[in-house]
């Protein structure tokens, strides 16, 4: 028995009449064709498959497609603009954030859903937030780092009106 | 891996989900956050031929305070729960409980309702769950009834829940002035279910002695339990060290812990005594600090 279901991905509306079984992430990647979003684990530990649906993060290996009907979800291909990476992207580039560039989309969309909720955080804080994604390679050093350079970016080029805490801040 | 297939239901309503449950009977399950059974569907531990997604009833997911106790919403969030203000002020012991569950992912999609109804014998809500001294209500075809904590989690993966039956509310009594409660955790390092968790509530009356305290801990045995024999050491006591020492002993009175992968049953033991301890010193500076 086949499902119909509407989602809108990275602004693009799409309906499709899915198996209730299928899994978010075989949806994007073999229904939509949108491969960013990587499997790794497939038992929820690893979070290479973190996409943002209706704005949280989610493991989008745990959830079904006919779930997110009438949701809106960003994945990786969503984050760049006009040919520009998002800051985040950038950050990743600039501090070394990947080796093999396995985990980084879901490693970009957890840390893109932190810096929507909270846009100055704490190591503390993008190291709980971080928690649900593995990295084999870079011993998350330079993940942290690449999260405090996003977080940086876009206070300059989005500045809020409150001030923001930056004690204890390297300057750039 | 890819679930055994199953018809997928989407009621917009708690009666339709509840009829539903009563017809389709064994072969149906209840889906909430999903963060529990899908996995154990992908891997095949679970095949329902039918799964109820409460996700399009309305009205199930709130926080708030009525009738000396805060209630919610069977569908709130981990997330939802960790992030509230009415709760960092008047249950602060529930939000911190509920950011250490999983990651931040798994708590942005699984329910308090899911969980307590799934009833991982390694789940962290039970233990803070049994320490406040919850209810949960609970709707099913004979009408509303609700259940205390203390008899919710006869076993693994077993809620106190009748054929057709769904948790729609948890009830946590507000506690009395001079209170305080802390969960204290060993988790696994991989899934961070709990090793062994611990969480105490501590009351204290006028002269400063323990008018009551309640232990409730999961991990350590084959369902989460409230510690009586510490419990009844603790009542009426002094609270200082040597009586919580004597406490923190008594937690596994009675008890048979688990043995797997990640802990021997004597290691199990020892962590309870270790995070009892922990747990009751939190809780009595956070009694004392208001």
């Amino acid at each position: 028995m086949l499902c119909n279901i509407q989602v809108t991905v990275n602004g693009r509306s799409y309906a499709s009449a899915v198996e209730p079984r299928l899994l978010l992430v075989h949806y994007l990647r073999d229904v939509l064709g949108l491969t960013g979003t990587h499997i790794g684990c497939d038992t929820s530990q690893c979070g290479a498959c973190t996409v943002l649906l209706n704005g949280k993060a989610v493991k989008s290996c745990t959830v079904f497609a006919v779930q997110a009907d009438g949701g809106i979800i960003l994945t990786v291909e969503g984050l760049a603009k006009d040919g520009k990476l998002h800051p985040v992207q950038e950050g990743f580039w600039e501090e070394h954030g990947l080796q093999c560039g396995f985990c980084t989309p879901g490693m970009i969309m957890a840390s893109y859903a932190l810096l929507q909720r909270n846009p100055n955080p704490t190591e503390a804080e993008i190291r709980h937030a971080l928690e649900g994604n593995l990295c084999r390679c870079t011993g998350y050093q330079n993940i942290v780092r690449a999260v405090q350079w996003a977080s940086r970016q876009m206070a300059e080029t989005q500045p809020t009106p409150a001030p923001r805490r930056r004690a204890g801040r390297r300057s750039r | 891996m890819v679930c055994a297939p199953f018809t997928y239901h989407r009621p917009s309503s708690l009666r339709q989900a509840i009829a539903l449950l009563q017809r389709l009977g064994e072969e149906a399950k209840v889906l909430a956050g999903g963060q529990s059974l899908i996995p154990v569907m992908k891997m095949r531990l679970a095949q329902p031929q039918h799964l109820i997604d409460l996700g399009g009833i309305q009205g199930l997911s709130y926080i708030r305070e009525a009738r000396g106790a805060v209630r919610i919403g069977a569908l709130t969030t981990h997330a939802e729960v960790e992030a509230s203000d009415l709760l960092k002020r008047r249950l602060p012991v529930l939000a911190e409980t509920a950011s250490l569950i999983g990651d931040m992912q798994v708590r942005n999609r699984g329910t308090i309702g899911g969980s307590v109804a799934h009833a991982d014998p390694a789940a962290d809500y039970p233990a803070t769950l049994l320490a406040l001294d919850a209810r949960f209500k609970v709707v099913g075809p004979e009408g509303t009834r609700t259940v205390p904590a203390s008899q919710f989690f006869p076993g693994p993966f077993t809620a106190a829940l009748k054929p057709g039956e769904v948790v729609t509310e948890v009830q946590v009594p507000l506690p009395p002035q001079g209170s305080g409660a802390s969960y204290q955790k060993f988790a696994n390092k991989a899934s961070r279910f709990a090793v062994v968790g611990v969480c105490a509530f501590i009351s204290l009356n006028a002269r400063g002695t323990i008018r009551s305290a309640r232990l409730g801990v999961t991990g350590a045995a084959d369902h989460p339990f409230r510690a009586t024999a510490a419990e009844e050491a603790l009542q009426g006591a002094r609270p200082e060290e040597r009586v919580f020492q004597r406490a923190s002993r008594l937690v596994t009175q009675g008890v048979e812990c688990v043995a797997d992968v990640h802990g021997s049953a004597e290691y199990r033991a020892w962590l309870c005594q270790v995070l009892a301890r922990r747990a009751l010193e939190t809780a009595l500076a956070r009694a004392r600090g208001g």
